[in-house]
């Protein structure tokens, strides 16, 4: 069912915890869906130096949060802002159909937690103008 | 080789080594088409009498009264189907809960968008029906009642008899789904007044893909598959003779070792469900205490999501299951556990652990040793479960 990849970043996640004081932190996903994605970020000078998540939810929403860190962590806010949920699936060498709404939660936790950061330090980052972290990651009809 | 533990018993069970020993010679030397006239045939015929009279046996019914289908979700649909077109002049009311197996909750759906009226029971927290919620839903459209023994996430156990007993007063056909329930309870077709009976092998130690229907003599029912005389002109196609043979001795043999079995099984679950209460915080046994499957434990784990759940157990070779959404592929999760009154969140948590008559103390040991770890890591990384840990366990 998952890439070697995949259990590799359930198994043994990177990045795992929390930052105090974090320059940004963005919370997706709710308990009623099963999944909920918490990010820290520590920025300094527009560079992630540090990334933290926390994450409740299926192998996958485990494994999607961890390589996210991995993928976003160095870089600056700019190229991190890049990140989509495509290149988050092609790093775990894929997800099954219906588990790709992890690897678009992924995406919106990374955003959120840089909008967040924006906020805070009244920036404006392209790409996150239209950027709504409440959005539904499921891309379909709320069942509930 | 790694460590593998087995608690999936509720899934499927493995053969027994004597229900596969009676079943080989049926796919090689006695291979013949019971319908046939000669000594292959004769001989084939024989062997699935004997399996009808096993059966019958196992639960006080008579061997004319067994009909063996494709298994237990054809023995469901074929009840429900054809009590409900049988009896369409009679009226068009069928009365089940909300908690069924899919092979019931589907048919009684698709019957609805056919011209027919379901009402869908709730349960209570344990997940059993309220006695009055029943009585109160039989009216003069009413044909059937269909209720399972036994649920197979939660493992509760439905008062039969006395649904049996009123089913009986109020003139309304009884079905019952007893997949889960059989091989793992005394059951009397006719002490609990039960018209129509679901049975699946696999559950009791026997091949997959053979089930049976007990319907009572004198009901009126219509026929699922067409064709053939075979099954006394009620559900044609070759038989799947290997199949039969193999359900027969199963279930001759959970007859037989019917007090053993839950005997293991229950001291084991036991001990599990006590283990697992003393170790891990934050956890609630799913389903009925006391009225239950000998060998079903169900928890709620809070803060964490079921599939993790199974996947980190799976890497140390404990096989389980969960009613998360994520194992369904649906969004929901399972809607038994949603018919208990339990929040999305606490549903998601849910694990499944069934034990059967392999299951050695040693496994439970290593499951009491293993799974606490497993949820304190996950919960580890749960945001849900920083908000709570502060302080208290």
């Amino acid at each position: 069912m998952y890439s070697d990849k995949v259990m590799d970043h359930f198994m043994n996640p990177r990045n795992v915890g929390e930052i105090e004081n974090a320059d940004g932190i963005g919370e997706v996903g709710n308990a009623k869906c099963g999944d909920i994605m918490k990010m820290y970020l520590k920025i300094d000078d527009g560079v992630i130096v540090d990334v933290k998540f926390k994450t409740f939810g299926c192998g996958s929403a485990i494994a999607t949060s961890s390589i996210a860190t991995e993928m976003i962590k160095g870089k600056t806010v700019e190229e991190a802002l890049q990140l989509t949920n495509r290149a988050v699936v092609e790093a775990l060498d894929g997800l099954p159909a219906q588990k790709i709404h992890c690897s678009v939660l992924a995406e919106q936790a990374v955003k959120s937690a840089l909008l967040d950061y924006a906020r805070k330090n009244s920036l404006q980052l392209a790409g996150l103008e239209d950027f709504d972290p409440t959005e539904d990651h499921h891309h379909h009809e709320e069942e509930h | 080789m790694k460590k593998r533990v087995y608690l999936d018993y509720s899934a499927t069970t493995p053969m027994k080594q004597e229900v596969l020993d009676e079943m080989l010679p049926y796919f090689t030397e006695k291979f013949g088409n019971p319908s046939s006239i000669h000594s292959f045939g004769r001989e084939a015929k024989q062997a699935i009498d004997l399996s009808r009279e096993q059966l019958a046996k196992s639960i006080g019914a008579k061997a004319d009264e067994i009909f063996f289908t494709g298994g237990g979700s054809e023995a469901d649909n074929w009840a429900i189907k054809g009590i409900a077109y049988a009896n369409r002049d009679k009226g068009n009311h069928i009365i089940t809960t909300k908690i069924e197996h899919h092979a019931v909750l589907h048919t009684c759906e698709y019957l609805e968008k056919n011209g027919f009226e379901v009402t869908y029971l709730e349960v209570d927290a344990h997940g059993r029906i309220n006695i009055d919620d029943l009585k109160s839903a039989i009216k003069d459209q009413t044909i059937l009642i269909t209720i399972m023994f036994a649920n197979n996430e939660i493992g509760t156990i439905q008062p039969i008899k006395e649904i049996g007993q009123i089913a009986k007063e109020k003139k309304v056909i009884f079905h019952v789904d007893a997949v889960q329930a059989f091989g793992n309870i005394k059951i009397n077709v006719n002490d609990l007044n039960i018209d129509l009976m679901s049975l699946s092998a696999h559950k009791v130690y026997g091949p997959k893909g053979i089930g049976a229907l007990y319907i009572r003599k004198g009901v009126k029912i219509h026929s699922l598959i067409h064709g053939g005389a075979q099954e006394r002109r009620r559900r044609a196609g070759t038989e799947n003779l290997p199949g039969i043979v193999g359900f027969g001795k199963a279930a001759a043999l959970a007859d037989e070792n019917l007090e053993a079995h839950i005997q293991h099984v229950k001291v084991l679950r036991d001990k599990l469900i006590k283990g697992i209460m003393e170790k891990v915080g934050y956890v609630r046994l799913n389903g009925h205490p006391e009225h239950r499957l000998p060998g079903n434990a169900n928890f709620a784990f809070e803060f964490i999501e079921g599939e993790s759940l199974l996947l980190s157990l799976d890497m140390l070779g404990i096989a389980g299951s969960s009613g998360s959404a994520c194992t369904s592929g649906s969004l929901d999760p399972s809607h038994v556990l949603m018919a208990l009154g339990l929040s999305h969140e606490i549903a998601h948590g849910s694990l499944r652990l069934t034990i059967g008559d392999f299951t050695t103390e040693e496994d439970i040991d290593y499951v009491l040793q293993e799974l606490p770890k497993v949820v304190d890591r996950l919960r580890q990384m749960s945001p849900l479960y920083e908000k709570v840990k502060g302080g208290q366990k």
